[in-house]
């Protein structure tokens, strides 16, 4: 009897241990550190849904935890240490800012994993990630061209940092593409998320004659602004149509969940290792809100764009491509590599406006 | 029956020590309904929000790092104010104040003798009272309201900041992003323990105790008082209140820009955007809070970090959104000045009858 018992006993064992290498991890925590507060319906929103994807995905095999409008000045390190010495497995950090802080709590916490969102700088434990957002930026230019009379778009622009400039670029390849006269109109707020000065400059720009608004701040103001003034736009970060039924044609949107879920994966199968990630259509982390408010025609040839840029058949920045200052950027067929995206700080030909430098 | 304040023929010693007190249990119990409104545990959250930073040595640690600032700057603004004089661009110095302490690590980051790092204090709180003799000048001479031309030149000096970070001084490895290069080791202040903890928040302490000193046992301390309380009387002494509006903002800004100087060479080793989460204006607040006592300054300020670092806390370990901890800040605030009040007055029940009897 006491020789069963113990032959039992040590079956459960065994089950027990193999149950546990079947998985890794019985239960991951994860935590991120948002700029912004959740519900500014831009940035800081996106990545909760994508937060929000992971516990619906993983249920209880999963905890989650954010801290939300974290400056991006001395208290970054504080927010990041504390998720850190709470048990953390798995930092997501969602904004260039908290890079070389995060980089500084990844040095003293070696056994946790840390993921970076639009930076450069990697270590063991720190992964970073982003989204060729630029790439939806190009389909926007095509509609933009399309639907403008006046051949003007209004562009609310927030820091002439790489990120922006690159995709006023790429909307500017997009409405070359359709009308190779196309012009913007350039207005920089300085901010991410201020609804009056976005408002403000929307205003200026109707009045200056643009008839399509493009925005890359996070806001819905611009995109109101143009539905009281009987114009179209694009959404920014997140799908804007209950803020503009009329005059949202399609929007950008930010897409996490589909990377969040494979990264808290990794990490319950041990297979987690230091990546760089800079996904767009293919990887499914840009999205396009549906197309509203624009004709059939239109509609299609922007799907049709959408799914070249997804197949790699159409690429956004490919030669020939000339800089504002004349120079050759790109020569016929050639395609401009990461390095050069990421750090671009000039406009192509056809841009008027000047960089702040 | 209602009831009514009456003025006190002398302030109530008593009232000084329980009216803080007071407004402490005030927040706490309303503190305690609201979250039971939200669905937390009033016993739980408050725990959250102002024990459990307590009872680590990081978590302490990161308290001194957050009020260190408010402290420093709260402790010049109170010589300010306590002369009268309205310095409300604390911000502005304290940006400055950064960005000249920046100069060596970023424009001469070859220099990494042992004398680099004093330059760099020194210039910080050049810098900052620079800036403040803006406002120092603009009043003296032309007779300028220092509120505006302070609190406008916040703005001033967060876009050089910005134009500077972004432009001139980019880190030129950094892919265009908009911040400075990292600063060098020698150029970073000295730390204690495995934490944040810098030198910059101990001699925020010292300074306290000296202002409190110069304060209260010193003929400047006297002469301040005098000028703030009665500037005619001051004039009979002899004082010059011009000269001490030139001493307050020259005192505030350099203490605001070595609260910036230590906030970069201490916490953040590198220039960016943002690098104050509004230190400047929250001192104004801890400055009050202390009533302009520089002993004061330093408990207010621990509150005020400790309801920052709580309300951050309570969003980790109960998910409460940090709309919470602006909640707290502003209910703390209320209920301490509305205590004050029973300083200089009493509260009388009046019975109606009587008071019908006073009217015939």
């Amino acid at each position: 009897m006491r020789t069963l018992l113990k032959l039992a006993t040590a079956a459960a064992i065994s089950l027990g241990v193999s149950a546990g290498m079947a998985l890794a991890k019985d239960k991951v925590k994860v935590g991120f550190i948002y700029v912004g507060p959740v519900s500014d319906h831009g940035w800081s929103y996106q990545h909760d849904q994508g937060r929000k994807a992971i516990e619906e995905h993983f249920g209880d095999l999963v905890e989650t935890t954010y801290i939300e409008s974290v400056s991006e000045g001395p208290d970054a390190e504080r927010a990041i240490e504390r998720l850190a010495r709470s048990g953390h497995d798995l930092i997501f950090t969602t904004s260039f800012g908290f890079m070389n802080p995060t980089i500084k709590v990844a040095k003293k916490y070696p056994k946790i994993k840390f993921e970076h969102a639009t930076g450069y700088k990697r270590a063991k434990n720190v992964s970073t990630y982003g989204s060729r957002f630029y790439e939806g930026r190009y389909v926007l230019g095509q509609m933009a061209a399309q639907i403008s009379k006046s051949g003007t778009a209004g562009y609310i622009g927030s820091f002439a940092i790489p990120e922006v400039v690159r995709g006023m670029n790429a909307f500017m390849l997009g409405a070359q593409s359709v009308n190779p006269e196309f012009k913007i109109k350039t207005v920089w707020v300085n901010s991410w998320y201020d609804p009056g000065r976005e408002a403000d400059a929307a205003k200026a720009l109707i009045d200056q004659g643009v008839d399509i608004m493009v925005q890359h701040t996070d806001s819905p103001a611009p995109l109101q602004v143009a539905q009281e003034r009987g114009i179209k736009g694009f959404g920014q970060a997140s799908d804007m149509i209950k803020f503009a039924r009329e005059a949202q044609t399609t929007a950008i949107v930010d897409y996490w969940d589909a990377y969040y879920i494979a990264r808290v994966r990794a990490v319950l199968d041990d297979t987690w290792s230091s990546t760089d990630t800079w996904g767009g259509f293919d990887k499914e982390m840009v999205h396009l809100a549906p197309f509203t408010n624009v004709s059939q025609e239109v509609a299609v040839k922007s799907s049709q764009t959408r799914d070249a840029i997804q197949s790699g058949q159409l690429q956004v920045f490919q030669g020939p491509i000339i800089k504002q200052d004349g120079t050759v950027f790109l020569k016929e067929g050639e395609i401009a590599s990461d390095k050069q995206l990421l750090g671009m700080n000039f406009f192509i030909k056809g841009i008027d406006d000047k960089l702040p430098e | 029956m209602r009831l009514e304040l009456v003025k006190r023929q002398e302030h109530s010693r008593l009232m000084v020590v329980v009216s803080p007190i007071l407004a402490i249990t005030l927040t706490v119990i309303l503190g305690g309904g609201i979250f039971a409104l939200y669905g937390v545990s009033p016993l739980e959250g408050l725990y959250a929000f102002f024990i459990e930073p307590l009872n680590s040595y990081w978590s302490l640690e990161e308290l001194l790092v957050k009020a260190g600032p408010l402290i420093l700057i709260a402790v010049g603004l109170c010589v300010c104010f306590l002369s009268n004089t309205w310095n409300i661009g604390a911000e502005g110095q304290f940006t400055i104040g950064a960005i000249f302490g920046s100069i060596i690590p970023i424009l001469y980051p070859e220099w990494t003798s042992g004398f680099a790092l004093p330059a760099m204090i020194l210039m910080g709180a050049i810098g900052g009272m620079l800036w403040a003799s803006i406002p120092a000048l603009l009043k003296t001479r032309f007779g300028t309201n220092e509120i505006l031309s302070s609190l406008m030149l916040v703005y001033v000096a967060q876009y050089l900041l910005d134009y500077l970070v972004r432009g001139p001084w980019r880190d030129p490895d950094g892919f265009n992003f908009p911040e400075s290069r990292i600063f060098d080791s020698a150029h970073v202040l000295p730390k204690f323990g495995d934490g944040r903890l810098h030198l910059g928040v101990l001699i925020a302490i010292v300074v306290a105790i000296l202002i409190w000193f110069l304060l209260s046992k010193t003929l400047k301390g006297f002469e301040i008082k005098v000028l703030g309380q009665s500037p005619r009387a001051g004039r009979f002494a002899g004082f010059s209140s011009n000269r001490m509006v030139w001493f307050g903002f020259l005192l505030s800004g350099a203490f605001a820009g070595l609260a910036g100087v230590f906030e970069v060479s201490g916490s953040i080793e590198q220039l960016t955007p943002v690098i104050s989460p509004g230190y400047g204006f929250t001192a104004i607040i801890v400055a009050f809070l202390g009533r302009l006592n520089p002993i004061a300054i330093i408990f207010a300020g621990l509150l005020l970090g400790l309801s920052y670092i709580g309300g951050e806390a309570a969003q980790v370990s109960l998910g409460i959104s940090n709309k919470m901890t602006n909640v707290f800040q502003g209910m703390l605030l209320f209920f301490v000045l509305a205590c004050d009040i029973l300083i200089h007055y009493r509260v009388r029940l009046v019975n109606p009858r009587e008071a019908g009897n006073d009217v015939a």
